[in-house]
């Protein structure tokens, strides 16, 4: 059973890719016949997922593996293949459970949409070369898929070409995951160089496993930090988050699925993927590339969630918090704590992908308002988008018990507390609980609660299709709940590869308690902040240039304008200045040289050529001329001549002879 | 005395042929002409081709000076315009003829005496032509012929015109 | 008598012919001077057979025959066609046939 699932996992990823391309291949004569195909595409995937996961379940630290060759160059091969292990497979669930909610709700979001087939055919793209990231086996086939989901990324973000802010986010997402991919290419050019394969697991060959680790050295650390900065800009880490918040422009599913759920994801994954080269040489569990991971982690994190408390748009607040969040998987992962980091990550790709469609559906009843400040008193006008939204806030801001996201901050924090180099994260990732705690507070105050500021006036909940995968991300976010406590970690043990084992005493730790209380009072601040609302924030009116500092994204962006752009703006005018003098030049110049050669041909071809020619015709004529002179026409000079020649013959006769 | 009639006939024959080919008077050259095959004919008797030297004062002084002479007299032309002599000609006769005689002293073979003349009958010469050289006899037939009639249309008239 | 001394007077007698061929301007005189090659070459005849081995055939006279006959016709065409120049030029004077000239 496990062979004929492995034969096959190849399908998981293909399916969506390939109904993408059927998709392309209707054009836009279908609309409706474009969704119906994404679903179904999506389904499939889900069940196919469905079912590679249990092979997972049976035996404690499965890993299935499957192989092949690619191609043979010389006497070396390059081989990919697939891997199924719980990691995989728990992000295959996820990413193809989430993405059916955010297929279904699209075909609301985008109905009056006139480009519809291209939305969901870019969009099963991505869901198949997300796919495609996970079940990788090799280095160089995860690369392969994580540069295609940058590129659907970057179609999906501009997809609305006729907006010069969409194609210009677009750009700069993918400028910007570029410059980290770099790094990402040059660690695995790095790593191959070293031990010699790609493949992570191949039979104790792999170089994830012991031999390849051994054959990595003192150059692990640097590799790894190389694959880091492919997981920086991926993740949109410090310092090359700026891509995510400008990504907003894109539809509201597009951000839910890619930059809530899954292609962010994927630079955490990335670091869990290859976390053995990550540990090589741990001391206690820390290594100098781990506490980079660490470091850059912990100031994302406080970062994004200091900005976010200042947004004024609906969706940057969103990204802002996926920013952090990601920020808070990186420390979690820095630390030790993998498993927990990927808890984390799975159930925050429920709970924001619930967050970004609930402010879609938001956004899709206001008619496309996006400023919170214009929003307010929907809790009436749309309960279920309310109820759904709640659920997703209290999962975030991490209100333990029932919701998934409380449980997993839990681990992480655990995770965090015991990191022996330093106590700092931990500190600062306490902070920033509270502040998520506050600006969702803020967020779901300003939106629905409160007098009404919109311009619309009769607001009206969404339609069912819009709100059923509303309501099942939120349940999915509850239920996960279940398989999070810490009382029966079956997901941790799951990850991890070991037997679960239910303890409810866990369930009353003093860190929840602790945790409890945190979150409690970031919302309670948030709550005393902010509940009379109107137009004017209170943080902006007390400290306005502490807001308008966060509200500007502390100024990254503009100091980026201002270094980076400015200097490769700057090579550009260089190379622009050397094509247009120096290479320019130069090619006309050796297009002078062949014009002269030309004037050179011309001018022997006239003068010399032919007035050779000239001559010798005017020669041969004088010649002929004078030899005219001979033939009078009269007999006897001819008679003369033949006697001539007879003599000469006569006397040539007798000489030889 | 062989070689003294030789000699006679010899410097006769070059005299008359040199006036033939100097004397400014057409009809003193015409009939020098004339004279001058008597002496060729003479130099054929001496060489004991009898026929040969009958034949040629038939033909020649009886047929073709006789025409030459006719002709000279059909085409009187102005004696003013005439341009004298072309000594280039000479010059040109004079080479050939060194040349000739260059020739013949450096060829050695030919310095040989004659042998015994046997008499040559005019049967023998009639049997030849009639029947070895009958092809070629004919063919000088028809040539004769063809000269007949081409120089019959040279001189006639153009009614037409 | 040798051969080549009867050689030597046919050379002369021939370019005595040529003399007169090349240098004289009347028409008729080249006519004469090509006679006169003509009976020069049928002395070199008959000088080559008389002094030459005794065939059965008599054949330096036969030639000399033919050589006579050929002669006898081309003076005659030769003469008919001065006289038909000399209708279309009225003269004879050789100078003035000069239309091939080129």
């Amino acid at each position: 059973m496990n062979s004929w699932i492995m034969n096959t996992v190849w399908l998981i990823p293909a399916t969506p890719i390939v109904v993408a391309l059927l998709i392309l291949s209707l054009g836009k004569t279908a609309p409706g016949l474009s969704a119906v195909f994404a679903v179904i595409g999506q389904i499939a995937a889900l069940i196919m997922s469905f079912v590679a996961f249990f092979p997972t379940l049976h035996a404690h630290g499965f890993r299935g593996v499957e192989n092949f060759t690619w191609f043979v160059f010389g006497n070396q091969s390059l081989r990919i293949g697939f891997v199924l292990d719980p990691l995989a497979a728990a992000m295959m669930m996820m990413i193809t459970l989430v993405g059916l909610c955010i297929f279904v709700f699209s075909i609301g979001y985008m109905a009056d949409d006139k480009n519809l087939s291209r939305f969901f055919a870019y969009l099963s793209f991505f869901s198949g070369a997300m796919l495609g990231v996970v079940i990788a086996n090799s280095l160089l086939l995860l690369f392969i898929f994580w540069e295609l989901v940058g590129l659907a990324s970057y179609l999906l973000i501009g997809f609305w070409i006729e907006r010069p802010s969409a194609a210009a986010a677009a750009k700069k997402a993918f400028i910007t995951t570029r410059v980290g991919d770099m790094g990402f290419f040059l660690g695995i050019l790095w790593l191959y160089h070293n031990s010699g394969t790609l493949l992570f697991y191949d039979n104790g060959h792999g170089c994830l496993e012991s031999a390849g680790l051994a054959m990595l050295g003192t150059s692990a650390t640097f590799i790894a930090l190389l694959i880091f900065c492919g997981a920086i800009g991926k993740s949109g880490q410090f310092p090359l988050h700026v891509w995510l918040p400008d990504a907003m422009e894109g539809p509201t599913p597009v951000s839910a699925l890619i930059h809530a759920a899954t292609m962010v994801a994927a630079g955490v994954f990335l670091v869990a993927r290859v976390y053995p080269i990550f540990s090589v040489g741990a001391i206690n569990g820390v290594t100098s590339s781990l506490a980079v991971v660490v470091w850059i982690g912990v100031i994302t994190g406080l970062m994004a969630a200091l900005v976010a408390v200042a947004q004024s748009d609906i969706k940057r607040i969103l990204a802002y918090s996926t920013v952090s969040q990601l920020g808070l998987m990186m420390v979690s992962l820095g630390v030790g704590g993998v498993a927990a980091g990927i808890m984390h990550l799975l159930a925050h790709g429920f709970f924001k992908a619930l967050l970004f469609l609930g402010a879609g559906s938001v956004i899709h009843a206001l008619h496309h308002e996006q400023d919170i400040r214009k929003m307010g008193g929907l809790r009436r006008a749309m309960p279920v988008t309310f109820a759904t939204y709640a659920i997703g806030m209290m999962a975030l801001s991490g209100v333990p018990f029932f919701f998934s996201g409380g449980w997993t901050k839990e681990e992480v924090l655990h995770a965090t507390s015991s990191w022996p180099s330093s106590h700092i994260p931990h500190y600062l990732m306490l902070v920033g609980v509270v502040l998520t705690a506050l600006y969702m507070s803020r967020q779901i105050i300003y939106v629905f609660f409160g007098n009404r500021r919109a311009a619309e006036e009769h607001p009206h909940e969404s339609r069912h299709v819009m709100t059923i995968p509303l309501i099942v991300l939120a349940v999915c976010a509850i239920l996960l709940s279940v398989v999070l406590t810490p009382a029966w970690p079956w997901l941790e043990s799951y990850l991890t590869g070991h037997a679960p084992q239910f303890d409810s005493r866990l369930l009353f730790q003093p860190m929840i308690l602790f945790s409890l209380g945190l979150v409690g009072t970031g919302i309670a601040l948030g709550v005393w902040m902010y509940h009379r609302t109107g137009e004017l924030d209170p943080l902006q009116r007390k400290l306005p240039a502490l807001f308008r500092f966060l509200e500007n994204k502390m100024w990254i962006d503009e100091i980026y304008d201002r270094t980076i752009i400015a200097l490769g703006a700057l090579f550009a005018w260089l190379s622009d200045w050397m094509d247009r003098y120096v290479w320019d030049g130069i090619v006309r110049d050796v297009g002078a040289i062949g014009q002269l050669f030309g004037k050179l041909t011309t001018g022997t071809d006239e003068r010399v050529i032919n007035a050779g020619v000239d001559e010798g015709t005017v020669g041969a004529q004088g010649f002929g001329r004078v030899m005219s002179r001979w033939h009078s026409g009269q007999i006897q000079p001819y008679l003369g001549a033949v006697a001539l020649g007879m003599l000469a013959l006569l006397l040539l006769y007798a000489w030889l002879g | 005395m062989n070689i003294f009639v030789f000699g006679i006939i010899a410097s006769f024959t070059l005299i008359v042929a040199l006036a033939a080919a100097t004397l400014p008077k057409l009809m003193h050259a015409a009939l020098s002409f004339a004279v001058m095959f008597l002496g060729i004919s003479a130099f054929f008797f001496l060489l004991g081709a009898e026929f040969v030297g009958l034949v040629q004062v038939f033909v020649y002084i009886g047929a073709v000076a006789v025409l030459i002479v006719f002709t000279i007299l059909l085409t009187p032309h102005d004696v003013g315009n005439v341009r004298g002599f072309g000594w280039s000609g000479v010059v040109v006769a004079i080479a050939v003829f060194g040349g000739l005689i260059w020739a013949i002293v450096k060829t050695k073979s030919v310095a040989i005496a004659p042998s015994v003349a046997k008499a040559l009958t005019v049967k023998q010469i009639g049997e030849a032509l009639m029947i070895s050289y009958v092809w070629p006899l004919l063919c000088v037939g028809v040539l004769l012929t063809a000269a007949l009639i081409g120089a019959l249309i040279l001189v006639m008239e153009d009614k037409r015109s | 008598m040798t051969l080549s001394t009867l050689l030597v007077v046919s050379a002369t007698l021939f370019c005595l012919g040529l003399l007169a061929a090349l240098s004289r301007r009347h028409a008729i005189f080249i006519l004469i001077g090509i006679e006169m090659m003509l009976a020069a070459a049928n002395i070199n005849f008959i000088a080559f057979w008389r002094f030459g081995p005794h065939t059965a055939h008599p054949t330096g006279v036969i030639v000399a025959i033919f050589a006579i006959a050929i002669a006898a016709a081309e003076a005659a065409v030769g003469l008919a066609m001065v006289i038909a120049v000399y209708r279309h030029f009225r003269t004879t004077n050789v100078d003035q046939f000069n239309q091939l000239k080129g």
